[in-house]
């Protein structure tokens, strides 16, 4: 690799470009703008950083010699006879199962103890791909939540009617089960144990505290929605009235129970309905990405976003936010302010409104808006809704429930429940109180179910020391975990846990719905689940089923319980078993109190503490899809960075390389009560000002091969007290740069007009001239027409709903046998993601609107890639799609070259290498594994299209819409993909297509792309267009 | 100067650029060929068995379907192999004794399976179905040969793409009707090319696209 002085950007430069700037300008990065001329190297070449040219070490003669060698061996290697395989049948074939054929099995996937709905698809045996199941109300599907009564209808091909949405994390979570780093064994104080040994000291252990009624026995769990889990644990302590169970997870939602214990008197649970709702207005809250019900609220939101030739209305959405997240980027208007100052932003607005608060002074742009959004939000009364995140304080949560209720939105677009935590509590307390009984030495045994909380714990708890003083002073100390990880280490034992695809469980989604966890397969390694583990506390052995079934059973005295449960597995869904809505009446005389206590706007330096956009709080760090999927906005892959505003970085001298692919940062300590963190920087534009974001879940000490050392540990900056922002924070610079990954300036295609956007008024003014055409008729081409035959394969992507999450982008990495590359890979533009979601921003620097685009293969009906193959290896099918045969491509990467939309991808190394067995168990059966030096890219989801194809004509008819739906189009959350035969005139597709706003990405080429999009339409409030 | 080269280099120079142009074709019709040979295809050679298991002696001489034992060949992209509880629905009355049958009861005792060796094995990026072949008339023994009259099998055809092409290309050269599919003794008729045209049409086999890569690789 060429070694070159790269400039430092000067923003200056950038600002002042951007300024002077005429028309709707677009642009993807800081060096775009800065133009350097690294930027236009970049734009020259696909691969701007080719393998290791020939020169420096092969000389010409070697590689002649070496060139005839291969010559004279090649197509020796067809003469070699195919080795003989076996063909292993079953001894008795299980009913259902047909070789060949897919089985679906419903189930959940939990974060933060909230369940997902999902449906995994299991091919003889084998769970191999993640689907959202449309039955359960976190994950609905195109068709909004399918009803229980309706039956299910399964595709002649297997696969079920209604797929529903996902999310990244529930994708990616296969991967983990596959993982070869998990923990094959328990360890006792780093020495490798049976799970006899470990049954031993647990019954010992567990005699000597029924001595003492269980009063040195602490418990540590995260968050327990699980109705089973949580009966055990009750049991448990009966059994042992002086022990404790105590809670903990980094994202918690205390602030939310809190906010609503002050607002209402009791802990309760928000629900918002987003698609009753005309205006909504966040504050700090990324409801489209992370939460528990982040994949209902996108399609809720998106419901309302849907523009066609008959829409009339949309809903509009504010947010005031303090850093750039997915909810931010889609927002009509969005405020960047600091965490305090939003705080301030919601007092205003409480007085605006009428609220009896007095109001801090805001600056002048916000204070506009607040009277702008009172103005939108009262005209909108009972159809409006203020969502709050979890990084504001209880009081100003407390506070957005009095806005709600005097908007009159409480039971129309905002909704409470009971707590769907089986034990409500704080769990910062929790762990407080943990800690201060460790140093107290009153802990005797210390079981520790999941979670890793001496790498996540606050700070200033120490527990990883007083864990590990605990262990030392002889106290029984377990972690049961899939990895063993830092808690592990200062454990006494650490015991293997199961994944949840392999055990039987419970857990409630966000509303309260239970699903029944049932597994997919058998344990890989001898692992237990937390509820075996709190059995066999009980000095049973009984099976996870078992343990789940009784249960169950327990609660529903009938003869049809056999029937019952059987529906439930099926359906993914227990009936019937959501919380209540419960009538509230809020106290606004507590939450004036509790207001009042708001400390005053600190001066100075501002931190966030995000979870990671990815790896959330640490869990999935050792999850190579997450790790190597481009971060929302930043683009950034395999490490976290310091987000900062691009003129508070230039007021502290801080700056980044316009240098080649990889960005090289500057990075800083930064400094809050005696902690000291090295992070590099990564600026940000829309991040306000003198407001620093760090990420959790990076700086893992023993995550596994590949999350281990990646990145800073922003853990060593969170405080019990101020657990997701602080002020008094001193950032200096170090002087030292960092190599950071960052795919965004990866595949640009160069300075056009590529993503049109429009407002609403203009789309309803004249829809049919809303979009600038390049041409009204189809312009003449050179190449020969194509002979069409049966389908017309085709997508639209409507951006106006894309909001970035990425779930698409992990869905195909799973349908497709998409390997990772690792971070110096991806710094040279290698990454292998077949489709990708671009991100534009427009407008000034400091808070620019942003755009998400979507980019998967074109198949161009006029193909560029395809006629400059030496060998044929692309080409063009009779329904329209541009087919790569691996088989026939030698890696000349020609079509790549000439893909004006850069969405070829080359096997530039042996990515997919078999090395671990056990991830070749993930592999999807019905897509090839590419081996080194192929060309790949999006297919449509070929196997898809062609398992429908067969059935479809199996029995005799054409296939329908909406038979095949492809992976991304299955797990995208706002339903904005929408794939199809456009031939068919009543498809959703070709209605897509017959859309005023309707464009293809480069038309201008000929290229007659069979992907294209629909216009970006926002809904800005006239009053504020400009800011 | 005197000569380097003697006058006879002259014929050598000849004769080895002949020579070489020689080897050079000889080579790539040797390598073209074996390719294609049986020695490389494996095509008619039997495939050795834990078990003997005679086609001929089960279809020919029993009668037995097809279907029985390769029960999801109409369901499936596998026609299946069947399992060892299959072997022993029969097999647990009759030659029960046989030692030419104790890997199968072992199986059937130890819950191990089989491991039969594979006599048809397509490279992992073929994608061949076998349900949607005897959907629309490719009868078994098209592409198996006369699997009745086999005593070991063995694989009949080279099963190379240009082999599978004649048929994707021309499927009226060897369709038959649906209901003749699994019927070994039939012989195509003499107006084959006119009832193999009705047939495409009557099944609605879209010729241009069974030449389409993505048909059978993706």
């Amino acid at each position: 690799m060429e070694k070159k002085n790269h400039q430092p950007l000067n923003l200056e430069e950038i600002r002042r470009r951007l300024a002077e700037a005429r028309g709707r300008n677009y642009w993807r990065s800081l060096e775009e703008v800065a133009d350097s001329e690294d930027f236009r190297q970049i734009l020259e070449k696909e691969f701007p950083l080719q393998s290791s040219p020939l020169g420096a070490f092969l000389h010409r003669r070697q590689f002649l010699k070496l060139m005839g060698a291969s010559l004279a061996l090649a197509g020796l290697t067809s003469c070699r006879p195919l080795p003989q395989r076996k063909i292993v049948p079953q001894v008795q074939q299980p009913e259902e199962v047909i070789p060949g054929k897919p089985l679906y099995y419903a189930s959940a996937f939990t974060l933060g103890g909230f369940a997902r709905g999902i449906l995994v698809e299991s091919h003889e045996g084998r769970p191999t791909k993640i689907e959202g199941n449309a039955r359960h109300p976190a994950s609905p599907g195109s068709q909004g939540i399918l009803p229980l009564t309706q039956p299910a209808r399964i595709h002649p091909d297997g696969t079920p009617e209604h797929l529903g949405a996902t999310d990244a994390f529930t994708q990616a979570s296969i991967l983990t089960l596959y993982d070869p780093d998990r923990s094959q064994s328990p360890v006792q104080q780093n020495r490798l144990a049976s799970w006899q040994d470990f049954n031993t000291a647990l019954a010992a252990a567990m005699a000597k505290q029924a001595a003492v009624r269980g009063a040195g026995l602490r418990i540590l769990t995260e968050t327990v929605t699980s109705p089973t889990l949580a009966a055990l644990l009750e049991e448990l302590l009966r059994k042992y009235p002086q022990a404790r169970w105590y809670q903990y997870e980094p994202v918690n939602q205390d602030h939310s129970l809190e906010g609503t214990r002050i607002a209402f008197g009791e802990p309760l649970q928000p629900i918002y309905r987003f698609d009753r709702a005309d205006v909504i207005l966040s504050l700090d809250a990324n409801f489209l990405h992370g939460d528990a019900a982040s994949v209902r609220y996108a399609h809720d939101y998106s419901t309302r976003r849907r523009v066609r030739r008959d829409t009339h209305t949309m809903n509009r959405l504010y947010v005031v936010e303090s850093t750039p997240t997915v909810t931010g980027s889609v927002a009509d208007h969005r405020l960047p302010l600091r965490p305090s100052q939003v705080s301030a932003f919601a007092l205003a607005l409480a007085k605006a409104i009428g609220l009896p608060v007095s109001a801090p002074s805001l600056p002048e742009q916000a204070q506009r808006w607040v009277d702008v959004v009172a103005r939108d939000l009262q005209a909108h009364r009972g159809r409006c809704v203020v969502a709050v995140g979890e990084t504001q304080p209880p009081a100003v949560h407390a506070l957005v429930h009095a806005i709600n209720d005097a908007l009159g939105n409480i039971g129309q677009t905002v909704v409470y429940t009971a707590p769907v935590q089986a034990k409500p509590v704080s769990q910062t307390e929790d762990i407080r109180r943990l800690a201060q009984e460790m140093a107290s030495g009153a802990v005797e045994a210390l079981v520790i179910l999941g979670g890793n909380p001496a790498y996540n714990a606050p700070a200033d708890l120490e527990f990883a020391r007083l864990l590990k003083e605990t262990t030392q002073r002889g106290a029984f100390t377990v972690h049961l975990s899939m990895y063993e990880d830092e808690t592990s280490a200062l454990c006494e034992w650490h015991v293997p846990e199961s994944h949840y695809l392999e055990t039987w469980g419970d857990a409630r989604a966000y509303d309260g719905t239970v699903s029944i966890i049932q597994p997919l397969i058998e344990p890989l390694y001898p692992s237990r689940s937390s509820y075996e583990i709190v059995d066999a506390m009980l000095g049973r052995q009984r099976s996870g089923y078992d343990i789940v079934r009784a249960y169950w059973q327990g609660r529903q005295q009938s003869k049809q319980f056999d029937t019952a449960w059987r529906k439930w597995l099926h359906d993914g869904v227990v009936a019937g078993s959501a919380l209540p809505v419960k009538p509230v009446k809020c106290r606004l005389q507590s939450v004036l109190e509790a207001v009042q206590k708001l400390p005053p706007a600190p001066e100075g330096l501002e931190m966030v503490i995000l979870p990671d956009p990815n790896i959330w709080d640490g869990r999935f760090a050792n999850n190579g899809w997450l790790q190597e999927l481009p971060k929302p906005l930043s683009l950034l892959t395999w490490d976290n960075a310091v987000y900062i505003s691009p003129a508070t970085a230039q007021r502290l001298g801080l700056s980044m390389d316009t240098g080649g692919l990889a960005n090289m940062v500057d990075t800083v300590e930064i400094r809050y009560r005696g902690a000291k963190v090295r992070a590099p920087i990564w600026i940000m534009p829309g991040q306000p000002d003198d407001c620093i974001t760090v990420f959790l879940g990076y700086g893992r000490q023993r995550a596994g091969k590949v999350g281990t050392d990646l990145g800073y540990n922003a853990y060593a900056l969170r405080y019990s007290d101020a657990l997701w922002s602080a002020s008094g924070v001193t950032l200096a610079k170090t002087g030292e740069r960092y190599p950071l990954a960052s795919t965004q300036q990866h595949h640009s295609m160069e300075g056009r007009d590529l993503v049109p956007e429009g407002t609403l008024q203009q789309f309803l003014r004249d829809p049919e001239h809303f979009v600038q055409k390049h041409s009204e008729h189809e312009q003449p081409s050179l190449y020969p027409e194509h002979e069409w035959e049966g389908h017309k394969w085709a997508m639209v992507i409507d951006t106006s709903l894309c909001i970035g999450c990425n779930a698409c982008v992990v869905a195909c990495q799973a349908e497709n046998n998409i390997p990772i590359v690792g971070k110096e890979q991806v710094a040279r533009g290698r990454e292998m993601h077949w489709i990708r979601v671009d991100r534009y921003y427009e407008g000034g620097l400091d808070n620019p609107r942003t755009y998400h685009q979507p980019v998967p293969c074109m198949h161009c009906e006029n193909a560029p890639c395809e006629p400059v193959c030496p060998v044929g290896a692309t080409n063009h099918s009779h329904e329209g799609l541009n087919q790569m045969v691996y088989n026939r491509c030698v890696g000349t990467r020609y079509c790549s070259n000439n893909c004006p939309y850069k969405v070829r991808r080359f096997n530039f190394l042996k990515y997919n290498d078999p090395k671990e067995p056990v991830l070749q168990l993930l592999n999807n059966p019905d897509v090839t594994v590419r081996g080194r030096g192929v060309m790949e890219k999006c297919t449509y989801c070929v196997q898809r299209i062609n398992a429908a194809r067969i059935e479809a004509k199996k029995l005799g008819r054409r296939v329908q819409d909406g038979e095949v739906v492809t992976a991304c189009q299955a797990a995208c959350p706002t339903h904005a993909i929408v794939f199809g035969d456009m031939s068919d005139e009543h498809s959703l597709v070709a209605l897509a297509k017959a859309q005023p706003h309707h464009y293809g990405l480069l038309e201008e080429l000929n290229t007659r792309p069979r992907t294209t999009y629909l216009v970006k339409v926002r809904n800005p409030n006239p009053e504020l267009e400009g800011d | 100067m005197p000569q380097v080269f003697h006058q006879s280099s002259n014929t050598l120079a000849r004769l080895s650029i002949v020579t070489g142009a020689a080897l050079l074709v000889t080579s790539v019709l040797i390598g073209s060929n074996l390719s294609r040979s049986p020695y490389v295809t494996r095509a008619g050679a039997p495939v050795d068995q834990p078990v003997p298991f005679s086609h001929k002696h089960h279809v020919k001489e029993l009668g037995i379907d097809c279907r029985y034992c390769h029960n999801t060949v109409e369901k499936s992209a596998v026609a299946g192999i069947p399992p060892t509880h299959t072997c022993m629905s029969c097999h647990s009355q009759v030659w029960t004794n046989s030692p030419l049958l104790e890997p199968i009861r072992q199986s059937y005792l130890n819950g191990t399976p089989v491991k039969w060796n594979k006599v048809y094995d397509l490279p992992d990026f073929v994608y061949f179905n076998h349900s949607i072949h005897v959907q629309k008339g490719v009868g078994c023994n098209t592409c198996h040969g006369p699997v009745h009259e086999m005593n070991i099998t063995y694989k009949a055809q080279p099963l190379s793409m240009s082999w599978c092409l004649d048929c994707h290309r021309q499927p009226e050269k060897y369709i038959r009707p649906k209901e003749e599919v699994y019927n070994y003794e039939y012989k195509q008729p003499q107006n084959q090319m006119e009832l193999g045209a009705k047939l495409v049409k009557e099944y609605g086999i879209q010729k241009g696209q069974l030449t389409d890569c993505w048909i059978c690789h993706r």
